[in-house]
């Protein structure tokens, strides 16, 4: 039984209840279209898992189920998955989620003081999110940016050779 | 070697030309001829091309990337599989993302030969989930060669067919492991496999699989254009062609580099990268990623670059990602930051390192925060040894490495940290 039979084959399959999450049509159209390519279903959860969270910003339980049926899984299997992979959010992040690199290269250059500066302007440690939603902190490791440290990146954008001035800029110009 | 004549360029031939990262700027420089030279020719043909150009693995192994693509099984009647390794994530290595960004055709341009070679039916472009602008380059690249019919059913009336499709990591540094890739690929935890069976046997689905980096593939275009002869022309006896290096550190021009195999590492320092910065001095320098052993600096400044050299000075080329440290920096601070990314990264499949890396990362931690214990060097060399070659992949080495040469040249400052059986530290 494939997932292209109808909008209710889900739920006709598992017998989830008919309230069971759905991504929109044009992501449902995208999975679709990789598990005619994968060979297997189960090698669609990570693009499943990322069109969830690019849709709901984080992974409840609800749609670790969704996942599970859509990619012929267990759910402790999706529970698995999205708990060894840091980028992917158990729980919700803010509307900015800002990824500050502590690794070596950056250290050199200066990743303290800017992980110093980041902090005392949003009033968040680590694994925060503040009270509004607006932001969320968390010290990563290597973002593949060496040459350019210290970096930090917003969502998915980078922001290189960063000073805890100019980092301190960028965060007050986020709306 | 004279070096002052101007680095042939391979890898970076064309990445100033004008909008070389779109489908016609690529073209415009001579883009695809290699892939159609190589579809006129048989696959075994391009394996052997490959293989007397000598080219070696960029990720980081520097095993033959020819002889690699000549495991494959002959007459297999399972698919065969191509995995480009663009999870690009070890600490100081930031090359790959160049290619992807700046030549985006030329890498699937050289995936889409090794494909061929290979006769795969099916490639996976595996990229880290970190990347923004290198994954919408090859998405589009990809969605580009699709249109124009170089990617599809019977490419170029070769009758060969092959698909390609991108696959987004989502923040493991193990899935740069080659079987940890796998594995994720897969829809499985990134954890990697025990080999043999190596994946040119039983690699992704329990069919025969390659993994390339990036970089390995990002050569193979030039080779079939200018032939395997002109190839080993460049770099050294035993390591052809150039190298992408990526210098991160106090150095006056920080950035991704291409230079020839054998290059001296002084020259990389003083004349691309403009030497140290105003009042810093060299200290150490990592050749080739975090993991690598850590040459001191007079040591480095007689190194060349090229697999054989490095690994004479006492460390290893890996991927290129060059840590220059400089005399502001303390060591045990900088293994202290090793020890928690190599901590965080293992997969905690091997007890000693789901176990030892924490374990080292605690003890680090506490050696560098002021707070060390009399026998705590000791214990980190115990946990160095059982770190090393005791697991299914190199994780725990990695951490291991960067122990045992930190001690090696700069024990001084650890023992300055820890306390004499009299209670103080012996730095006074």
């Amino acid at each position: 039984m494939t997932s292209q039979n109808g909008p209710m084959s889900e739920s006709a399959k598992t017998g989830v209840a008919a309230s069971a999450p759905r991504l929109s049509a044009e992501a449902e159209a995208r999975i679709d279209d990789l598990q005619s390519r994968y060979p297997t279903k189960k090698a669609t959860l990570l693009p499943v898992l990322w069109e969830i969270q690019n849709s709901e910003g984080w992974i409840s339980t609800e749609w670790m189920e969704y996942a599970a049926d859509r990619c012929e899984v267990t759910p402790s299997h999706v529970l698995s998955v999205v708990t060894f992979y840091t980028m992917f959010h158990t729980k919700p992040v803010g509307k900015y989620h800002v990824q500050v690199c502590r690794n070596i290269c950056c250290h050199m250059v200066g990743a303290p003081g800017l992980i110093e500066a980041v902090e005392s302007r949003l009033d968040l440690k680590h694994g925060e999110v503040s009270e509004d939603g607006k932001f969320s902190l968390e010290h990563v490791e290597c973002l593949a940016a060496c040459s350019w440290g210290p970096v930090m990146q917003i969502n998915r954008t980078m922001h290189e050779n960063l000073t805890p001035e100019s980092a301190v800029k960028v965060l007050d110009g986020l709306e | 070697m004279d070096w002052s004549e101007a680095v042939t360029r391979v890898l970076f031939e064309h990445r100033d030309a004008k909008d070389v990262h779109t489908f016609e700027g690529w073209k415009a420089v001579g883009g695809f001829s290699a892939l159609e030279k190589a579809l006129k020719m048989k696959p075994e043909d391009v394996v052997e091309e490959v293989k007397a150009a000598g080219l070696r693995g960029r990720g980081g192994a520097g095993f033959p990337t020819g002889v690699k693509w000549g495991f494959i099984p002959k007459n297999t009647d399972k698919p065969i599989y191509l995995c480009v390794n663009a999870d690009e994530s070890e600490p100081g290595t930031c090359k790959d993302r160049v290619l992807m960004e700046d030549l985006p055709f030329m890498c699937l341009e050289g995936a889409i030969i090794a494909a061929y070679a290979i006769k795969a039916s099916m490639a996976f472009w595996y990229i880290r989930g970190e990347f923004d602008l290198p994954e919408r380059r090859m998405r589009a690249a990809i969605e580009t060669l699709r249109e124009k019919g170089l990617i599809g059913k019977n490419i170029l009336g070769s009758g060969w067919d092959l698909d390609f499709v991108i696959h987004r990591g989502a923040g493991a540094y193990i899935c740069g492991e080659e079987t940890g890739l796998i594995s994720s690929l897969e829809g499985d935890k990134g954890q990697p496999k025990i080999k043999p069976p190596f994946p040119a046997i039983k690699g992704a689905f329990g069919c025969p699989t390659i993994v390339n980096n990036v970089e390995s593939l990002a050569a193979v275009p030039w080779i079939l254009r200018n032939g395997a002869e002109a190839y080993t022309k460049l770099g050294t006896e035993k390591s052809n062609g150039t190298k992408l290096f990526s210098v991160s550190g106090q150095v006056n021009r920080p950035g991704v580099y291409e230079v020839e195999m054998g290059y001296p590492l002084r020259d990389l320092l003083e004349n691309e990268c403009g030497g140290m910065k105003r009042g810093r001095a060299l200290k150490a320098v990592i050749p080739g990623g975090s993991s690598m052993p850590v040459l001191p600096a007079d040591v480095a400044l007689k190194t060349n670059l090229d697999y054989e050299s490095v690994q004479a000075a006492g460390s290893m080329l890996g991927s290129g990602g060059m840590i220059v440290i400089d005399d502001a920096q303390s060591m045990p601070e900088l293994l202290k930051i090793l020890g928690r990314f190599y901590s965080h990264e293992s997969c905690g499949q091997c007890t000693p390192c789901r176990e030892g890396t924490p374990w080292g990362s605690r003890v680090l931690d506490r050696v560098a925060d002021g707070a060390a214990r009399a026998d705590d060097l000791e214990t980190l060399e115990r946990i160095a040894r059982f770190l090393s070659g005791t697991t299914i992949c190199l994780l725990a080495d990695s951490l291991a490495m960067p122990i045992k040469s930190f001690f090696q040249h700069f024990r001084e400052e650890f023992e300055a940290l820890v306390p004499t059986e009299a209670g103080e530290k012996s730095g006074g």
